[in-house]
């Protein structure tokens, strides 16, 4: 958020800061080889899923190096190597996605399971009731979780959805479904592996719902002033960060050790904004690479 | 005399949507990452174009599914990023209208968007074109709007040798193919080799050589055009006739010879003409051409209407249009 004020960013981003938990107990869960697909908010998953971390700051910053060359962005960050099928622009996008991936993984003969991140705001689109179907038709090992931040951009999601919720939109198609404190990066860590281990003993799909907030606007440039101060003050007492902390603490694990923990954390992104910083930008020629491979020679006289 | 011991024909006549299912059956038996999924195909598909695909290859195979073209079309997509090749029916391409953000913001862009990290190996089979009086939501021909979007192969093949061929070559490349198929098309019949070899994309077929005019066409107006031929020739005029094939890449090369020679272009399509992909063919060859390097120019398309149910408007705005080409020859 520092970079993109600072004008060191070309574009803006979606910050997940409050949404840390879901990725990261979601993630805890999860073998190399399983899959997950993301959200225009995906920082967090693709750091939980193992992401490159220099390639993706290099990616943020639009420079040579960056885990998608430069192309994606924030928007669109992808690490295939680690399982990570690409964040997407597109509200319920990466649902279908992910079930593809579910089914071409059992076609090839894999036990690999598929995780697919969704906000709130995607409960009232097509792929994500069309998906529900698909999933519990197809038997797929999927879990489907509902990151619900309670916004939908800028809208309350509760303004615009009719019936009880994801989890009974869930049920309907027969899909199980549990909701969890979604701040709580362990209880997080339970549900995920229990439902995981269903999945992953051929029960098929079943759906996270995890409760969380986003502490800061839809986007780096929306200060989001226009909510009401007294919620995100409460939001902020529940930071899943924060609160992980106290419950280590009380656990009995030292905060030195915490604090080493963190220093390391920051130090890691500050070596990797360091080193995006100094990264060239990338080559213009490669604007043209990986379009298709058919007609690559029309390009650039088309 | 016993059919069993008669050696099996090199080349055998069948129709078009019989070509494609051999094609389809060719590359299933070679690669079993091949699958299908779509609408009705275990039960053979709208057009019989998956008979008996059930039965050898499975229901995981050949997946029949809901009507979610959103999902078949997402669904394909994500099997593909994990290394198989789906072949993606979209019953007609009309329907695929239902699936376009998962077309268009997902499949065309996902290669460029990560930077290499994936490349989309699928085919999406939509038939389309008029057929049948089947009125405005079940006839419609969109291939310019597809020609025009960065990532997609498309193909419009108007034989069956062509459709599989192409169809093989759609399989087996990197690309997602959007593979348009002539409904009208699907009972002609024509000679398909038993080995169906890939057929490259972006190479036209010269139906039929000329010195007079050239006529480029593509996909269901391909037999009319051929036959226009037939009518020029007899009154002394010499068409050549380009099939296009594939839309993107297109044979640039083959119809600026053709241009330069006969100093005539004349460009037929069945979608409507204006923002038609005709615009594009006329455009580059001017563009390459000079301004005063044709005699005359013309393209010939559909009038800007819905497709209506009763078949006359149409068949009589044709008729007004097949003149056209004989005007073109007038001196002047």
């Amino acid at each position: 958020m520092a970079a993109h004020a600072a004008g060191d960013l070309p574009g803006f981003l979606h910050p997940s800061i409050g949404q840390e938990a879901v990725a990261a107990g979601v993630c805890s869960v999860l073998r190399p080889d399983d899959r997950i697909t993301s959200t225009h908010r995906g920082h967090g998953h693709a750091l939980a899923k193992g992401a490159d971390v220099r390639g993706m700051m290099r990616e943020l910053f639009g420079r040579a190096g960056g885990v998608c060359r430069g192309k994606g962005g924030s928007t669109h960050i992808a690490d295939f190597k680690v399982g990570m099928l690409g964040a997407n622009g597109v509200v319920a996008g990466g649902i279908p996605i992910a079930l593809g991936a579910a089914q071409g993984l059992r076609l090839l003969g894999s036990d690999a399971i598929v995780v697919s991140f969704f906000g709130d705001g995607a409960i009232n689109r097509g792929p994500f009731l069309e998906g529900l179907n698909w999933a519990a038709l197809y038997r797929l090992p999927v879990l489907l979780v509902c990151e619900d931040n309670m916004v939908a951009a800028f809208t309350a999601t509760s303004s615009v959805t009719a019936g009880p919720g994801v989890v009974a939109r869930a049920q309907s198609c027969g899909v199980a479904a549990e909701s969890v404190d979604g701040n709580d990066a362990e209880a997080v860590a339970e549900v995920a592996a229990r439902l995981a281990a269903r999945i992953r003993r051929g029960e098929g799909p079943h759906l996270l719902h995890a409760r969380t907030y986003r502490l800061l606007g839809h986007t780096s440039t929306d200060a989001a002033a226009w909510r009401d101060p007294k919620e995100v003050d409460e939001a902020k007492a529940r930071d899943p960060l924060a609160c992980a902390r106290l419950r280590l603490i009380a656990s009995g694990v030292a905060e030195v050790a915490l604090d080493a923990i963190v220093d390391e954390a920051r130090a890691e992104m500050e070596s990797a904004r360091s080193d995006a910083l100094a990264a060239p930008w990338p080559d213009p020629a490669e604007a043209w690479d990986d379009v298709q491979d058919a007609g690559a020679e029309l390009m650039e006289t088309a | 005399m016993e059919a069993a011991q008669a050696p099996s024909p090199a080349v055998e006549t069948v129709s078009l949507v019989e070509a494609t299912r051999r094609a389809v059956i060719q590359e299933m038996r070679r690669d079993r990452t091949v699958w299908v999924l779509g609408e009705d195909v275990a039960r053979g598909g709208i057009f019989g174009q998956y008979c008996g695909l059930i039965e050898e290859f499975g229901p995981d195979r050949v997946v029949s599914t809901p009507i979610s073209e959103a999902t078949i079309m997402g669904v394909g997509l994500g099997a593909a990023l994990v290394g198989t090749r789906p072949i993606i029916e979209m019953r007609i391409f009309d329907f695929a209208l239902c699936a376009m953000d998962e077309l268009v913001n997902q499949i065309a862009k996902i290669r460029y968007m990560f930077g290499g990290q994936a490349k989309p190996a699928l085919v999406i089979r939509a038939p389309h074109g008029l057929w049948r009086s089947s009125a405005a939501q079940h006839s419609q021909s969109f291939e310019a709007w597809f020609a025009h979007l960065p990532g997609l192969v498309v193909a419009v093949p108007a034989t069956p040798a062509d459709a599989a061929g192409l169809l093989v070559s759609a399989v087996r490349a990197d690309d997602p193919v959007l593979f348009l198929e002539p409904k009208a098309l699907f009972g002609a019949t024509g000679g398909v080799a038993s080995e169906i070899l890939p057929l490259p994309f972006g190479v036209a077929r010269q139906a039929r050589s000329g010195k007079d005019l050239t006529l480029v066409c593509w996909s269901s107006i391909v037999p009319e055009c051929e036959r226009a031929a037939d009518v020029l020739a007899g009154q002394g005029i010499d068409a050549e006739v380009l099939d296009l094939r594939t839309l993107w890449p297109w044979d640039e090369a083959a119809v600026l010879d053709s241009a330069a020679r006969t100093r005539r272009l004349l460009v037929v399509h069945e979608a409507v003409r204006a923002g038609g992909f005709g615009g594009e063919i006329v455009s580059r060859v001017v563009e390459r051409l000079g301004p005063r390097a044709l005699r005359a120019v013309l393209r010939v398309g559909a009038p800007r209407l819905p497709v209506p149910f009763i078949p006359n408007p149409i068949d009589q705005n044709r008729c007004a249009q097949s003149r056209s080409p004989m005007d073109m020859m007038r001196p002047g």
